[in-house]
């Protein structure tokens, strides 16, 4: 080993990244944590929501000092038609006390506070620096190269944690590249509201929020879902499709997210708001079989770098900050046998597998081919239970029996009963 | 609200160098150009027979590089402490 070598380089200052050089830094490591952007969090986007359990297991009791918005109380689901919206919701007293479930984030404000815990427990924080390769000893990795002058950097092992456009990945042969089925591209927009007005229009205690995921019209068809997600101060909306289906429809998603604005459920939820900010980032929804190689000789890969997202569940920020603590834990097992051979981080992997990172992913396995395949989940499905809805409440002297048939005659004009039974037997064996 | 004016709120520090770069001659070999539809900022526009890159208005998605009919795009971060800044994230 170089004499000037650190004990570890972490790519990139998001939650995966950050939990990793703030755990090593913790056990008296000599961290160096690289960030590209002018400050921790400048590039980094989310649509809001983290989770306490994983964040706990980093800092706990994190929330009490945090900058998180609001803590999650209630969950809705909404499928929308063109001018109504079937829902479904669950709002919970033991949601809304401590120690809390999740909470809403915006990540400039969140990531900057986690890097600077990061520096108190003494790594080094490296901004406006981009690591643009990494630096080989036959089959090891041995550092990086920035784009500064002089800008090599030598350590034991190096975590990569630079996101869902992990360049350094793909150099290192960990995965090739990513397919247009495997992401889906999200734009969002941060509307700012009164505190008063977002606690009344979503019937919320002070500091309490709601998370709503929107699926159906709003993503015309296409293979998505949308969310309004409420922070202290302001909504983050936002609206999220495969790339793919983006590719072949020719829609924008500048008018996807303005459709969703103006949709009679969800326009006076927005009245008055002004938009803030607006953002776009890839969704690594590849799921299990899109899971690159997690590491090599000194290497290895957290978060989205590494594909860790479970799209159904729209979980992300668990699992980037449960693999980056996991990858550190692996560094501090290698270091203690003096060994950073790909053999000793396989650890690594085994760690991720006997926890829910990797149990999720592969009981999951089949979300990313059912959703793709399936696209009409995402149009015709919200469309009939729209439509039966509306016959079953609206009371015009008709009775029930014949607006049973009614609908029934609905369903099975659109699909027959073999596509049906096709597609509960898809679900099932994806869900089971 | 229209996307210039969403783009306009936005903190960006172009560098005098582009890091988005199609192949032209896979620009001119395609037909679709779905570049031109997806990409968030609008950052691509098929103009007098040419694609026009306007950089300068990237989000760093990377949605080019993935959906590119041709995965034609060479596709870079901006330097270190160039391009968009976040202020919410």
């Amino acid at each position: 080993m170089r004499e000037d070598a650190f004990d570890a380089i972490v790519v990139g200052a998001g939650p995966a990244g950050t939990a990793a050089a703030y755990l090593l830094a913790q056990a008296g490591w000599q961290v160096v944590l690289v960030e590209r952007g002018d400050y921790p969090g400048a590039k980094n986007v989310m649509g809001g929501i983290l989770y306490r359990k994983a964040m706990e297991e980093v800092i706990p009791s994190f929330w009490e000092e945090a900058p998180v918005e609001r803590h999650i109380s209630e969950q809705r689901l909404w499928v929308l038609s063109s001018d109504s919206a079937f829902s479904l919701g669950y709002k919970s007293d033991q949601l809304a006390k401590g120690p809390y479930n999740a909470f809403t984030v915006l990540r400039a404000k969140f990531d900057s506070w986690f890097a600077k815990r990061a520096e108190e427990a003494g790594a080094i924080l490296v901004s406006q620096t981009v690591v643009e390769d990494l630096i080989f000893d036959q089959d090891q990795v041995i550092g990086v190269r920035t784009g500064r002058e002089e800008g090599d950097l030598f350590a034991q092992v190096v975590i990569l944690a630079d996101g869902v456009n992990s360049l350094l990945a793909q150099q290192a042969g960990l995965h090739p590249e990513i397919l247009p089925y495997q992401v889906a591209l999200a734009v969002k927009e941060i509307i700012s509201l009164p505190k008063e007005k977002i606690e009344d229009r979503f019937n919320l205690e002070e500091g309490e929020g709601t998370a709503i995921e929107i699926v159906g019209e709003n993503t015309k068809g296409q293979v998505g879902t949308g969310f309004i997600y409420t922070n202290r101060e302001s909504l983050s909306v936002g609206v999220g499709v495969l790339l793919q289906d983006l590719v072949k429809s020719r829609l924008t998603p500048q008018d996807l997210i303005e459709g969703m604005k103006t949709h009679p459920l969800i326009r006076r939820l927005l009245a008055g708001g002004e938009t803030e900010e607006y953002s776009a980032h890839l969704i690594p929804e590849g799921g299990w079989v899109a899971i690159p190689q997690l590491y090599r000789g000194g290497l290895m890969v957290a978060g989205d770098a590494g594909m860790l997202v479970n799209s159904l569940h729209r979980e992300g920020s668990n699992m980037a900050l449960t693999s980056g603590r996991l990858a550190a834990g692996a560094a501090l097992r290698a270091k203690e046998v003096g060994d950073f051979s790909a053999a000793s981080l396989s650890s690594y992997r085994t760690a991720l597998e006997q926890s829910f990172v990797l149990q999720d992913l592969k009981r999951y396995r089949r979300v990313s081919g059912l959703l793709s395949g399936h696209p009409h989940l995402f149009s015709l499905y919200p469309q009939m239970a729209n439509e039966a809805a509306h016959e079953i409440l609206v009371v015009d002297g008709r009775p029930k029996a014949e607006k049973v048939q009614l609908i029934k005659g609905m369903v099975f004009q659109k699909l027959s009963r073999w596509e049906i039974l096709k597609d509960l037997y898809h679900l099932w064996r994806t869900f089971r | 609200m229209k996307l210039e004016d969403k783009l306009y709120l936005l903190k960006f520090k172009p560098d005098e160098k582009t890091h988005l770069q199609p192949k032209e001659e896979d620009c001119q070999r395609c037909t679709e150009r779905p570049c031109t539809t997806f990409c968030p900022a609008q950052v691509y526009k098929w103009e007098e027979g040419k694609l026009v890159v306007s950089f300068e208005n990237c989000l760093e998605c990377g949605s080019c590089r993935i959906g590119c009919t041709f995965v034609s795009v060479d596709w870079r971060y901006p330097r270190g402490g160039f391009g968009v800044s976040f202020r919410f994230g």
